[in-house]
């Protein structure tokens, strides 16, 4: 089994005695309210979805993280993991001290071992991790709009926030049992951010044509504007997966992941975390976790050139389309026909056929797939 | 906070050697390349297996049957 990202899957969930010891303390402590990408974050550092961090950040990994997209002890790690605060906020808090983190309703979801408070520059922040000061990425705008202070510390967990899809919900932990239960030695990770479309089964079965098994992470709780509801996601590729997969070499469960469209750095982060999983290799896209036009379309692929160590193997993809003379999905470097004679598995378009209510064409989309998102009145967020 | 660097030793013929080595790559400099190769040799030292207790194995497993991951 691949090792987690260095070397020991972190694992801060904390046992009854802790828990209710903690909570028995809770009254007397100070409190944060956490947004959903926050709690998201806390749940993640606590089940080793991003080992080796075990807590936000503090300022010398952030640096680190920002200028060389390593932590300081040299492991490649490329988005900055972080809580910020209001001055307000930061000001009541002292360092060496316990803060409980609540949801949004305010229950306590964990607790942070607050161990420094920092400021620090936003528009650094946006133009090194995303190449941009650009409002109109969405990832440089929300780091334009955070907080002022930025609160570090390891955290452990009081309990798990209540999964609206907790049939598809696994710790790195528990996939790595399930994977060596099966016997996979070799595990393709694969992101899912739209409805499956032929191409993207062309490339996982391509995946699988040499590998043991094949990890289908969705991407939920996004709520992009325009993008597939976390329920369609998962209907279309249980049906996919049901009709035209060996069930026995594929596991689908959820990433509750931030989609920042950081592209080459989210890329490289986003294969951390299928490591973390037990993934040995990573689909990786062309335009992989972008933003439109902000990067290169070949970024987020070679990036990957700047990590030698990074410890999962990314096979990276092109464009893929239906060929009408080969008669069959193909991509750039096996078919020799000229684009006249393909119809490309594009997302937008496919997108936007089901907006229209119309069912794609076969050779882009499974007619079972089709039908069970068409079977949604509005299967897109507003 | 600008990156941090510090000096090592190599053999002046090795570092022609490489000098020669990277000319027309995208490698841009022999220290870049020396981070590289280093970097790589030491991410293939093997790490110690994980161990769970089997304690904890047997309840990951109960729950994975119970989600249907497995029979």
């Amino acid at each position: 089994m691949i090792p987690p990202h260095g070397a020991k899957l972190v694992e801060r969930v904390l046992g009854d005695a802790e828990r209710e010891d903690i909570l028995a303390r809770s009254a007397g402590l100070p409190r944060l309210r956490l947004n959903a990408a926050s709690a998201n974050d806390v749940e993640n550092i606590a089940t080793g979805v991003f080992s080796p961090l075990q807590g936000f950040m503090g300022r010398v990994d952030f640096h680190h993280v920002l200028n060389e997209m390593r932590l300081s002890n040299d492991l490649p790690w490329t988005i900055p993991l972080v809580l910020d605060v209001d001055k307000g906020e930061a000001a009541g808090l002292k360092t060496g001290f316990d803060v409980i983190l609540t949801d949004a309703s305010g229950d306590p979801l964990a607790v942070l071992r607050l161990e420094e408070k920092f400021e620090f520059d936003k528009e650094e922040m946006a133009r090194k991790v995303f190449g941009t000061t650009d409002s109109g990425h969405r990832g440089a705008a929300k780091v334009l709009s955070m907080r002022d202070v930025l609160l570090s510390g390891k955290v452990d967990l009081i309990r798990k926030a209540p999964s609206p899809f907790p049939r598809f919900k696994l710790t790195p932990r528990e996939a790595r049992v399930l994977f060596r239960e099966k016997g996979w030695r070799t595990v393709v990770g694969f992101e899912a951010a739209s409805a499956p479309h032929l191409g993207h089964e062309y490339i996982q079965k391509s995946a699988l044509a040499f590998a043991d098994g094949v990890f289908i992470a969705p991407l939920v709780g996004r709520n992009k504007s325009g993008g597939y509801k976390d329920e369609v996601l998962l209907a279309a590729y249980e049906q996919l997966i049901r009709t035209y997969y060996p069930k026995e070499r594929v596991v689908m469960a959820v990433l509750h992941l931030d989609d920042l469209g950081a592209g080459p750095r989210e890329a490289v982060h986003k294969a951390i975390v299928f490591k973390n999983f037990g993934c040995t290799h990573a689909l990786i896209g062309r335009d992989s976790a972008g933003d439109g036009a902000y990067y290169h379309p070949f970024a987020a692929q070679d990036i990957f050139e700047e990590f030698p160590d990074l410890g999962i193997v990314p096979l990276f993809y092109g464009a893929v389309s239906y060929c009408k003379k080969c008669r069959s999905v193909v991509n750039d470097r096996i078919c020799p026909h000229p684009s006249a004679d393909q119809a490309a598995c594009d997302v937008t378009k496919i997108r936007d056929m089901f907006l229209r209510r119309e069912t794609p064409p076969a050779e882009l989309v499974r007619p079972e797939v089709a039908k069970v998102i068409l079977n949604y009145r509005n299967p897109f967020h507003e | 906070m600008d990156k941090e660097f510090t000096t090592i030793s190599i053999p002046t013929s090795l570092y022609k050697k490489i000098e020669e080595a990277i000319r027309g790559t995208d490698v841009t400099s022999v220290s870049s390349y020396i981070a590289k190769v280093v970097r790589e040799a030491l991410s293939k030292q093997e790490a110690e297996p994980e161990v769970f207790s089997k304690e904890d194995e047997e309840k990951v497993k109960e729950r994975l049957k119970a989600l249907g991951y497995i029979d």
